[in-house]
């Protein structure tokens, strides 16, 4: 399994010594597959290695330079747009690994930008960013109601000259989500850090970063998640993190997210048959970058929609979605 | 996977797998005369796979996908799977490749100095870049030109040749049969047939060139020929280029350089004797 030889590679970096070409072939198809080759190649900066892999690392290094500049400007743009409207703004993942110059940052992939605001501003920003350039991506009427309805975020919107992409958050999990996170005390505790831009304290970075990834969605990238909440961890208090957890009601979440980087990225611990489990979904990706196992990476999509969604909301929502052409993988 | 092959053309290394055999024994084939490196670490990896578990054995049909994909691409007919193995490589070149600035361009050398022709498909760029790859100068690609960042030179990329519909026949008749692949019916961009580059252009597949004009042609027109300003030009060439954006400022630069220094025309021709006959008054004026 050449995902299994990705998080061995993370872990060890200096036990790429042993590897053949095939080994190379198989480990890089792996890294781009997950997104973590910008990472990889951080992790392997002064190792030895063939000079095969060397331009195919500097250019994984180069595209998350460039991607942690233009994210760091799209908040700048975000903040500017904002600014009027006198609120806190707080950048979350990967935008705000960078802008904090957090170990998590280090060669990350960084996708679109995704900010917080407190709930009763979300229509006001939303004016704003359209004010300023942003505008819908998504034309369909269901989605639009379903996201203004039910999720934590609003709809997407992108730039018109930019072409990026603002997903602003109003809390941590969809509305129908059973944990109700309390987002308000996570933007009270937020840090400056910038004029009028703000990142989590590192327990709620921890805490959204564990929500994200096993109380919601399919575990799709869990395993660059996965790594953002070991290379976390390290800038928590242990005390404050277990406290912090259960006032988002998220104490369970966490404390696998805890158990699971330890098992894949540390030093090894004790796995429930739960954690077990997803430790096989997410190290489902052969030497060719394919995903493998597709049972059971289909079950934890199926289980994607069951935690989103009550039974009754869940049933409407595919038979509209099905109707409307899409399949599940 | 279970069928593949290694390739490398220009700078690049490609590994190539498929669920099925008929596409890998055609690129070995065809590829033959390219450097054996079985076995290489590649730059980027390339699938040929089964649209769905389906596809695999009833109407044959290929999702190409890799390193990077589209997740909306139409699948191929197995038929097509040697389209399918050039489009992934493209692919993987137009979203991947960063280490020069690429652009949609064929190129030929003569002197030591290159040739770059670039256009939409259909322009006629790379049937030229064909024809005068028989009539004395070196191929350098007829797809993607690579542009130093540092030198300033054109780099070549010559993979096979891809000729469409009536280009097919203009060329099969000037390189013979050996030199040809299977006919591709009805793709989705007409009839396709791929051409083997001359053993010079793949023995000196590593060696660059210092461009010395850059022309915007235009098949089936009567003949014209006009200058076209730099900011034309310009803008132009970061159309025609897939990561201008992603090399930032380094782009710029080049770029810069580039238009500065190469002379441009655009030039409308009727056939590709018509053609060949401009660009030798053309090459002759501006060396």
């Amino acid at each position: 399994m050449s995902a299994a030889l990705l998080v061995r590679s993370l872990r060890e970096p200096a036990g790429v010594a042993g590897l053949d070409a095939t080994g190379w072939n198989a480990l890089i198809a792996a890294a781009k597959a997950e997104r973590l080759i910008g990472t990889l190649a951080c992790r392997l900066d002064g190792i030895a290695i063939p000079p095969a892999v060397r331009p195919i690392l500097d250019d994984a290094r180069r595209d998350s330079a460039r991607e942690a500049q233009q994210a760091l400007w799209e908040a700048d743009r975000a903040a500017l747009a904002l600014a009027p409207l006198g609120l806190r703004v707080v950048l979350l993942k990967g935008t705000a690994y960078a802008a904090a110059d957090l170990q998590a940052g280090q060669g990350r992939f960084i996708g679109d930008l995704d900010i917080l605001v407190p709930r009763e501003v979300v229509s006001a920003a939303e004016q704003a960013l359209i004010g300023a350039g942003w505008e819908w991506v998504k034309e369909d009427a269901y989605d639009d109601a379903y996201y203004r309805q039910w999720m934590h975020e609003l709809p997407p919107l992108i730039h018109i000259e930019r072409d990026r992409l603002i997903d602003v958050h109003h809390t941590v999990l969809p509305l129908t989500a059973r944990q109700t996170p309390d987002a308000a005390a996570m933007i009270a505790d937020a840090i400056a850090i910038t004029d009028g831009l703000y990142v989590l304290s590192a327990e709620d970075r921890v805490v959204h970063a564990a929500a994200h990834m096993l109380a919601d969605g399919d575990l799709q990238g869990g395993l660059r998640n996965l790594w953002d909440i070991y290379c976390l961890l390290p800038e928590t208090d242990r005390a404050a993190l277990k406290a912090r957890a259960a006032h988002h009601g998220l104490a369970r979440h966490v404390a696998q997210a805890r158990r699971l980087a330890d098992a894949i990225y540390g030093h090894g611990v004790r796995l429930t048959l739960w954690d077990r489990l997803i430790r096989a979904r997410l190290l489902a990706r052969d030497g060719w970058g394919r995903e493998t196992r597709k049972l059971l990476v289909f079950a934890f999509y199926v289980r994607s929609h069951w935690l989103r969604m009550p039974p009754l909301m869940l049933a409407r929502h595919l038979w509209i979605k099905w109707r409307k052409g899409h399949r599940p993988q | 996977m279970k069928h593949a092959i290694t390739l490398r053309i220009g700078p690049a290394t490609f590994r190539i797998g498929s669920a099925w055999p008929q596409p890998i024994a055609e690129l070995a084939r065809l590829y033959a005369a390219y450097p054996d490196i079985l076995g290489a670490i590649a730059d980027f990896t390339v699938r040929l796979q089964p649209a769905s578990r389906l596809r695999r054995y009833v109407r044959p049909s290929i999702f190409i996908t890799g390193d990077h994909g589209l997740a909306d691409a139409a699948p191929m007919s197995l038929a097509h799977g040697l389209l399918a193995a050039e489009m992934g490589m493209n692919l993987q070149m137009a979203l991947g490749w960063r280490r020069h600035l690429l652009l949609h361009a064929s190129s030929v050398e003569k002197d030591g100095r290159a040739l770059v022709m670039t256009g939409e498909s259909g322009s006629g760029k790379s049937t030229l870049a064909a024809l005068l790859g028989e009539r004395g100068w070196r191929l350098m690609g007829d797809e993607f030109a690579l542009l130093d960042l540092d030198s300033g030179a054109i780099l070549p990329f010559p993979r096979l040749v891809s000729l469409k519909n009536r280009a097919i026949d203009v060329v099969a008749q000037e390189v013979g049969e050996t030199r040809m692949g299977p006919l591709l019916r009805a793709t989705a961009k007409g009839d396709i047939r791929h051409m083997i580059p001359r053993a010079d252009a793949i023995a000196r597949m590593g060696h660059g060139a210092m461009p010395a004009l850059l022309l915007f042609p235009r098949f089936g027109h009567d003949p014209a020929m006009r200058a076209v300003g730099r900011g034309e030009i310009f803008m132009r060439l970061t159309q025609a280029s897939t990561n201008y954006v992603a090399l930032g400022e380094p782009a710029f630069a080049a770029l810069t350089r580039f238009v500065t220094g190469v002379p441009a025309r655009a030039i409308d021709f009727p056939s590709g004797d018509a053609a060949i006959e401009m660009v030798d008054r053309l090459w002759e004026e501006h060396l």
